[in-house]
């Protein structure tokens, strides 16, 4: 009954999702000792939504495909870890008016920061989830870089990670497109195969995140005026919270010209349109960085993504380590720079590093 | 695909404990070759039922009562669902009695029970006082008994805590009052001898697979004259008081673990007492801020139970698995929603101590090697996963 001898232990983080799924499939395949584990996150009890990740159905679904593989299951709670690093800060963020990152800081304290730590004390050699990100190796030092598939990308995402963190990490589903992965799932006889997508924010569960938001930052969801830059009142807004830079449809007002949402005051609760010409910046500072590799130029030529699922800018970066922050100066203009945001940047295929973008642009 | 689900020391044998070889071929010919419904008149019927009686007389003959007063059942469960709603049903169009009294640290299969009777059937229910073990306090069983009450349930041995209640002295008072009392001996029969004369209950539940027997049949010891309803209503089997076709094997197979039990029990203590005090010292020396729960000396032979401060004890099961170790905790939660156990509030403990229980019940296979591994990784283990 002893575990098998030399057999590398891997834990697969698993939310009865397709792709966390068929990572832990496709980990048994190569041979791992595999153990499957949720997590237990929080949600609102009082708007009755049940965290999305995490809903008896979810962890039914998980176990299912648990006992499908033959692998141990388990659901850990996380709830409060959860409420304190992942739900305050989005609520703290719209509080102030910036515009969060809640998958981001997910992946750093919860996923990795709070799970990979469990995963040691289960003695696991390595923490597996099911994002499309590769590792690779730059000497013996990890590498975050993109996913095969561009259109299933995550490793903007997952930019927050330490190098401490890659080492013990394993993305299955790095060289696989989404297609093969619901193909594999399929072949396998998951149960779960035809699991839509999730897309929304796991803990306001089925309710509008704008309804959580009420409840939690109600300034965020105060309706307002809309001005022009020159201080025009055009209209009314519902809530700077529904409404993100760079948005053109949905703000609500006619004009002969197409505008797009060019800034918040959040101090006094104004949304700032524009006309598209006005639109754009080229520079940013961000902040609080977090590098993943290392260089001794303080100029480099990268690209940057300011937005999960954007565009990627062409850019130089000039980093001030002393200030722990990085000036970045983009060839075209940022359309939908958002404060709060995180710029992630990227040299080829490799994440280098990423910052949050400061409020005060320069 | 290679099979990862594996097997590692198991420390849970209050949750349930594998059938024994001699438990099991003794129900073997019951499924196949000698399948026939006691309830037939023919010869295949009559041989089952000659299986069916012997069982019952061996069982009788175990627990020091007329054979008459076995009824069998699915299991614990079903027995405690019986004991309780069956006779203060039949106690109240009989007497007029209205009131449960139970310990507020029962099995779920008792306490929920007598929570559908007061909210469904409108009984009333109340708490006997315990002591910081879960002991019942005698004096106010004495105080609050009187022939208002249908029905008193007190655990024999504790599941979670693994304390032993005076029994005897809690039955002696019920019956000067002329009050039925019931027993949950589920984990008790698997470590003491049960004598219903000795104890003077009058119904006692019994589960064989706590005892090395397979799962899914239990018995109810009735006393005669204790006044009881079928809560499972149909045909007459079981004195009228339990419908349904016998499952023979798995009644033969009760009876044979029990036989096998009691017969073993003097050496059984003798080597599993000491290794479960040398466990409880260990951990307690080992680990600051723990505490034994229930009592330390009135217990179950095989049973130990701690609280570790600030900690989640789910996630200590799943780490302790996952090192090779399988143990149970009274607040146990497969989806990861774990509340502080009640039974555990319930002897006074706080919150914060509550949430991280363990339970790590040793059995017949269980080996010195294994405690001493157990003993190294714990502390470690708890240290690394408090908050």
């Amino acid at each position: 009954m002893d575990p098998v001898k030399g057999k590398r232990k891997v834990v697969v983080a698993m939310s009865g999702g397709v792709d966390s799924s068929v990572a832990a499939a496709l980990l048994l395949e190569e041979g791992y000792e595999v153990t499957g584990v949720m997590l237990r996150l929080w949600s609102d009890i009082e708007l009755n939504t049940g965290n999305r990740c995490c809903t008896p159905d979810s962890v039914d679904l998980a176990k299912g495909v648990a006992r499908q593989l033959e692998i141990p299951f388990y659901v850990i709670d996380a709830q409060t870890e959860f409420k304190e690093t992942v739900v305050d800060y989005f609520i703290n963020s719209y509080s102030s008016g910036e515009t969060p990152n809640p998958c981001v800081i997910c992946n750093k304290f919860i996923r990795w920061g709070f799970l990979l730590q469990k995963t040691k004390l289960m003695r696991a050699d390595y923490f597996a989830t099911g994002h499309y990100a590769q590792i690779k190796k730059n000497g013996s030092d990890p590498v975050l870089c993109k996913a095969v598939d561009p259109n299933k990308d995550q490793s903007y995402v997952l930019s927050r990670l330490s190098r401490k963190d890659l080492e013990k990490t394993v993305f299955p589903l790095g060289s696989w497109k989404k297609e093969d992965t619901r193909k594999k799932a399929e072949e396998l006889g998951l149960n779960i195969a035809k699991r839509p997508d999730s897309q929304d924010l796991c803990f306001t569960g089925k309710s509008d995140y704008r309804e959580f938001l009420s409840k939690y930052a109600p300034g965020s969801t105060r309706p307002g005026i809309i001005t022009d830059r020159k201080g025009n009142n055009l209209g009314n807004h519902k809530g700077l919270a529904s409404y993100t830079i760079g948005q053109r449809k949905g703000i609500g007002i006619a004009s002969k010209e197409p505008l797009y949402v060019m800034d918040k005051d959040f101090e006094h609760n104004i949304l700032i349109v524009s006309e598209n010409k006005n639109l754009g910046v080229n520079k940013f500072n961000i902040q609080d960085m977090n590098w993943m590799m290392d260089f001794e130029e303080d100029e480099l030529d990268i690209e940057v993504m300011t937005r999960y699922r954007s565009l990627l800018y062409k850019a130089k970066i000039y980093i001030q380590r002393s200030e722990g922050r990085a000036l970045i100066n983009t060839t075209e203009p940022v359309r939908d720079l958002a404060p709060g945001q995180l710029a992630v940047l990227y040299k080829d295929e490799a994440v280098i590093g990423s910052g949050f973008i400061s409020k005060n642009e320069e | 695909m290679d099979k990862s689900l594996k097997k590692n020391t198991y420390l849970d044998f209050a949750a349930t404990s594998p059938v024994e070889e001699r438990v099991f071929n003794a129900m073997l010919p019951y499924f196949r070759e000698d399948f026939g419904n006691s309830s037939s008149i023919h010869q295949w019927g009559q041989q089952s039922e000659n299986a069916l009686e012997n069982a019952r007389i061996s069982v009788a003959q175990k627990i020091n009562c007329k054979p008459t007063e076995i009824i069998f059942t699915s299991g614990g469960s079903e027995s405690d669902n019986l004991a309780l709603k069956g006779t203060a049903l039949a106690r109240r169009s009989l007497n007029g009695a209205n009131k449960i009294l139970i310990s507020p640290v029962e099995h779920p299969a008792v306490s929920e029970t007598a929570r559908q009777l007061k909210e469904v059937f409108d009984f009333e229910m109340e708490y006997l006082k315990i002591d910081e073990y879960g002991r019942v306090d005698l004096e106010d069983l004495e105080k609050r008994i009187n022939p208002e009450v249908a029905i008193v349930s007190i655990i024999y041995g504790n599941n979670e805590i693994g304390t032993i209640n005076p029994i005897r002295q809690l039955a002696e008072i019920c019956h000067q009052a002329l009050v039925p009392i019931h027993t949950d001996a589920v984990q008790a029969a698997a470590h003491l001898r049960m004598d219903v004369n000795r104890d003077q209950v009058d119904l006692l539940s019994l589960g064989a697979h706590k005892f090395y027997g397979p799962k899914g049949v239990g018995a109810l010891f009735v006393r005669s004259g204790t006044p009881i309803i079928p809560i499972q209503t149909g045909g007459n089997q079981e004195s009228e008081l339990r419908a349904g076709t016998h499952n023979i094997p798995y009644i033969v197979g009760l009876a044979e673990a029990l036989t096998i039990t009691n017969e073993n029990m003097n050496n059984y203590h003798e080597k599993i007492i000491p290794m479960r005090d040398y466990l409880i010292d260990s951990v307690l020396a080992s680990i600051p801020d723990s505490k034994l729960t229930g009592h330390p000396s009135h217990r179950l032979a095989n049973h130990t139970s701690f609280v570790f401060q600030g900690l989640d004890g789910n996630e200590l099961l799943v780490i302790l698995d996952q090192n090779g170790f399988a143990c149970s905790s009274g607040s146990a939660c497969k989806v990861g929603n774990p509340k502080p156990s009640e039974v555990l509030l319930n002897i006074g403990l706080a919150p914060e101590w509550a949430s991280g229980s363990l339970r790590v019940t040793l059995g017949r296979t269980t080996t010195m090697e294994e405690i001493n591994s157990f003993i190294q990784i714990l502390p470690g283990v708890v240290k690394s996963l408090r908050k």
